[in-house]
């Protein structure tokens, strides 16, 4: 298992999930994924996407207009 | 045991995409989501923008789809690839600069690569016979099938029963009986069926998901074209021609000013791309400068931003001039009058 950070600052959804996907499949199962936005948007579709492709959400939080999900791949 | 079938559906987070995925799922077809992102997709972009919109459910309504049914969802970026569409639309235009039947063929083309590539059997649509005036003509869903090299592999499950059988029918992977035969733009056989299914919230219909059928966004894109001398743009152009008021006094520059906090928070990740101004001594807007503008230009700027301003009825504003490289100067400025902005300037 190994660690990630993925920035998809500035980029409006869909691309911060399109950069989620994209990443996820060069990952391995297990491996942690962090994903730093801006885009309150991703709040609700990066952890759809999650549920939606098998993946687990471990959390997610909001500080100072940046939005941080971290996510576990399925 | 016979072969488990698969089909890709081309899902858009409309209602269309959504029982045409459920009525192939109901016949045991095994179903996956593609959703292409052009980068004018309506969805998600200004709703997370602007304020306005901020007590919109921010979600994604193709990724909620997919959820409602139970498929895994792809989304595809097109950005780069799109551009030929837009730029070169064999079919032309419809109102506006939506390329909508170019549009149509590229993405179940698109849809086609992707079967292919992943071992699915056929591509599924919402499509509608008569539903919209360009691309979802009786004339036209030929067109799609045959230029997009999807032929008789592409099924219309919600008007199949008015089209010739595809493969997936001839060949019983899916029973024609167990499709539909609704044609022309009422939305009542969809909004049935969505009660049969089960479905009691779905987007609602709103007349096209893409901006490019937006007669003022067209404008702002054909009078960037023309600034730049050549029919090209870049994601970050596309974005920015949502958001904000758009003045051009003259030829080579172009002020862009944010309406509201939450696209000065979007348009201040732009600064190191662009020329930036803000009023100092008053509240005010945050202003991007695209162009070329001389020094004079920017004392022009300045005087407009100022009068998106607290300080526009005020003698003088200072206002702060920001470059790419984050330098900044104060300049002092009169606020020009409404009537001092000509209608033409504004894009």
């Amino acid at each position: 298992m190994s660690a990630h950070v993925l920035n998809a600052r500035r980029l409006l959804c869909p691309l911060p999930v399109i950069r989620t996907q994209d990443k996820v499949k060069t990952l391995q199962t297990g491996d942690v994924l962090t994903v730093e936005c801006t885009d309150p948007g991703v709040m609700q579709d990066i952890p759809a996407w999650c549920r939606i492709n098998g993946h687990k959400v471990l959390e997610t939080r909001a500080v100072d207009g940046e939005y941080v999900i971290v996510l576990e791949v399925g | 045991m016979s072969q488990q079938r698969k089909a890709v559906a081309l899902i858009s987070g409309g209602l269309d995409s959504m029982l045409a995925s459920k009525a192939i799922m109901e016949q045991g077809i095994h179903v996956e989501g593609i959703n292409f992102f052009t980068g004018f997709c309506v969805e998600g972009h200004t709703h997370a923008i602007r304020k306005q919109d901020a007590d919109k459910v921010k979600r994604n309504n193709s990724l909620w789809v997919a959820e409602q049914l139970g498929i895994k969802l792809h989304i595809i970026d097109i950005i780069e690839e799109y551009k030929q569409v837009l730029l070169n639309p064999k079919h032309g235009y419809g109102a506006n600069l939506n390329p909508c039947l170019d549009c149509k063929i590229f993405m179940v083309n698109k849809a086609k690569q992707w079967m292919q590539e992943n071992g699915f059997d056929f591509i599924i649509t919402g499509e509608v016979v008569g539903q919209r005036p360009m691309s979802q003509r009786k004339q036209t869903m030929p067109i799609v099938a045959a230029e997009s090299g999807a032929d008789d592999l592409l099924v219309r499950p919600l008007s199949a029963q008015n089209l010739p059988a595809t493969l997936p029918e001839r060949e019983g992977w899916i029973s024609r009986d167990k499709l539909f035969g609704f044609s022309g733009r009422s939305r009542k056989p969809q909004m049935t069926l969505a009660k049969e299914y089960g479905f009691t919230d779905y987007a609602q219909p709103a007349g096209g998901c893409c901006f490019l059928t937006d007669e003022a966004y067209s404008l702002k894109l054909v009078d960037l074209w023309k600034a730049r001398g050549e029919r090209d743009y870049d994601l970050d152009d596309v974005m920015l021609l949502k958001v904000g008021r758009h003045i051009r006094p003259k030829p080579h520059f172009k002020v862009i000013i944010a309406r509201e906090d939450g696209e000065a928070r979007f348009m201040s990740g732009y600064k190191k791309e662009f020329m930036s101004m803000n009023c100092a001594s008053h509240r005010g807007p945050l202003a991007l400068i695209d162009g070329t503008p001389s020094e004079d230009d920017l004392l022009q700027a300045a005087q407009i931003t100022a009068r998106y301003g607290q300080g526009r009825e005020a003698e003088q504003v200072e206002v702060t001039i920001r470059d790419r490289d984050g330098a900044e100067r104060n300049v002092f400025v009169k606020p020009l009058l409404a009537d001092e902005i000509p209608q033409e300037w504004f894009v």
